[in-house]
């Protein structure tokens, strides 16, 4: 029932300002965002528009220099233990120790939900044989494919069965096949367990056909919001990119084409 | 605090295994002191240090020391590099204690660096060194203090520099200096009057200088005692300096 419960993820007015000895740098210039369960939102934008610095913000990891925000349920500001319990968080970078088996990763990583080494290695199994890493379990992660990483850095961030997951960037650098893969991987994730998936990208094919609905941010503020198809009709185009090219006057620094 | 203990053990553990992991960690990291030991020590045995005690009992605490010194300070190293691939923020992002991915990888630092020690002393007695046992023993708890507080400072330092070159001018540049003012290869009681003065701005030096006691097993002439208090004073700084830096790194981007 949309609109009768309160958004999982509720954003306003959220920024962050960088002193540099250049002086200061507005990254995020005052977001708002929300989202319901279940829902994908898309933020799309091209490379430093403020996505990165957004997501870690709402991840905990960056105190944000203004505005307020609920995630899961807890004041970011607040509250930060208790929305880490209950967020996912993949990095672009990933976040994998090159050195540690994929199982081991898995199982220390339920440890450092608190779960008890039994549970943690339930959990583990149970991930390992749903994102189909069962035959991993004893490789390093640096013997791993691209697309490989990939699935095992969500299973890690779905350890703690979150209600909200945050995936900055996921398909960069992945091959069409992986990133196909990553697509449906997401939407299963959403379909079997009613998780509200946070993703950035600056794919505008991706965007299109993953997100339920995207925020286009770009140098730091929203510019756009709305479903995939509300965009194109708005601005009256064809495709997700003339959409983009008349809300931002410009291209994505990436080719849309895959 | 309970869970302070348990999150560090979760990290101490993930470290550990690491470490166990890779076979050229425990034997790398102590190749230098052994060449000291191997190479240098025999020089020294015939020469008079002026420690009272063989020159063993003088050298082997002394490549102790170094040990921790060079092993600990270096250890940030290995953080740059989880740092850099995204674990750091990983852990970061979890309920995990943020002290925890801090303490669980010193404790870990402070576990290999005494084995290692242990070995150490145990090549350094087939040489000739020889040592009353206890003092032997206290001598590792000055190793585990010591190692604890590098460690923690190395950490400390690793999250918040910009590149691992930077790292490593900044370690190098504070570790050769120290080691030689400590009078860790040849003591202190060589120098002449301006050195030793110099040397005892340096924290290292009433450590080096206590656990060479330890090996003469003279426990209560004072020395002793001041080595610990600095050196565990020293700790007690790289404790919460560590954490403070640690914490510091977590605000900015």
């Amino acid at each position: 029932m949309p609109g009768m419960t309160p958004p999982v993820l509720d954003v306003h007015g959220l920024s962050r300002t960088f002193q540099l000895r250049s002086g200061p740098v507005h990254a995020v210039r005052g977001i708002d965002l929300a989202a319901e369960r279940g829902e994908i939102l898309g933020v799309l934008g091209p490379n430093g528009a403020g996505k990165t610095t957004t997501v870690r913000m709402l991840a905990t990891l960056l105190p944000p220099s203004g505005g307020r925000a609920v995630v899961a349920g807890h004041d970011l500001l607040a509250d930060p233990a208790g929305v880490r319990a209950r967020i996912g968080y993949v990095a672009q970078s990933g976040g994998l120790d090159p050195n540690c088996a994929v199982g081991e990763e898995l199982v220390t990583q339920g440890r450092m939900h608190r779960l008890s080494r039994a549970e943690s290695r339930a959990r583990a199994a149970e991930l390992a044989a749903d994102l189909n890493l069962g035959d991993l379990l004893d490789r390093p992660t640096a013997a791993l494919s691209g697309g490989q990483r990939r699935r095992l850095e969500i299973a890690l961030g779905l350890v703690n069965r979150p209600e909200v997951l945050f995936l900055d960037e996921p398909t960069t650098g992945l091959d069409p096949g992986s990133r196909a893969d990553l697509w449906d991987l997401v939407r299963r994730v959403r379909h079997d367990h009613g998780t509200t998936v946070l993703l950035t990208t600056h794919y505008l094919d991706e965007a299109d056909a993953l997100a339920d609905r995207l925020v286009i941010v770009d140098a730091g503020s929203v510019v756009a919001e709305g479903a995939p198809a509300e965009l194109k009709a708005r601005h009256d185009a064809a495709t997700l990119q003339d959409a983009f090219l008349a809300i931002t006057g410009r291209a994505t620094d990436a080719p849309a084409a895959v | 605090m309970n869970r302070l203990l348990s999150d560090t053990g979760v990290i101490f553990g993930r470290s550990m295994r690491q470490t166990l992991r890779s076979k050229t960690a425990l034997t790398f990291g102590m190749l230098q002191p052994l060449l000291f030991l191997a190479l240098m020590g025999p020089l020294l045995s015939k020469l008079d240090l002026r420690t009272g005690g063989t020159s063993w009992q003088a050298f082997v605490p002394g490549l102790l020391v170094q040990l921790s010194l060079l092993g600990g300070m270096f250890v940030g190293l290995g953080i740059l590099v989880e740092r850099q691939a995204g674990v750091i923020d990983r852990m970061r992002a979890t309920p995990l204690h943020p002290a925890a991915p801090l303490l669980g990888r010193a404790l870990r630092d402070v576990v290999q660096l005494v084995v290692q020690s242990a070995l150490l002393v145990l090549l350094g007695a087939a040489f000739g060194l020889r040592a009353p046992v206890a003092g032997v023993l206290l001598g590792f708890v000055f190793v585990g203090l010591l190692s604890a507080a590098l460690a923690l400072l190395s950490y400390g330092l690793a999250m918040n520099v910009r590149t691992t070159p930077e790292f490593a001018a900044i370690a190098n540049t504070v570790v050769l200096p120290m080691m030689l003012l400590a009078g860790l290869l040849l003591p202190m009681t060589l120098a002449p009057g301006w050195l030793d003065a110099a040397s005892r701005v340096v924290p290292f030096r009433y450590t080096v200088d206590a656990v060479r006691h330890l090996y003469l097993g003279e426990y209560t002439d004072g020395t002793v005692l001041a080595g610990l208090a600095v050196t565990a004073g020293l700790t007690v700084v790289a404790f919460f300096g560590g954490l403070a830096l640690f914490r510091r790194s977590g605000r900015t981007p």
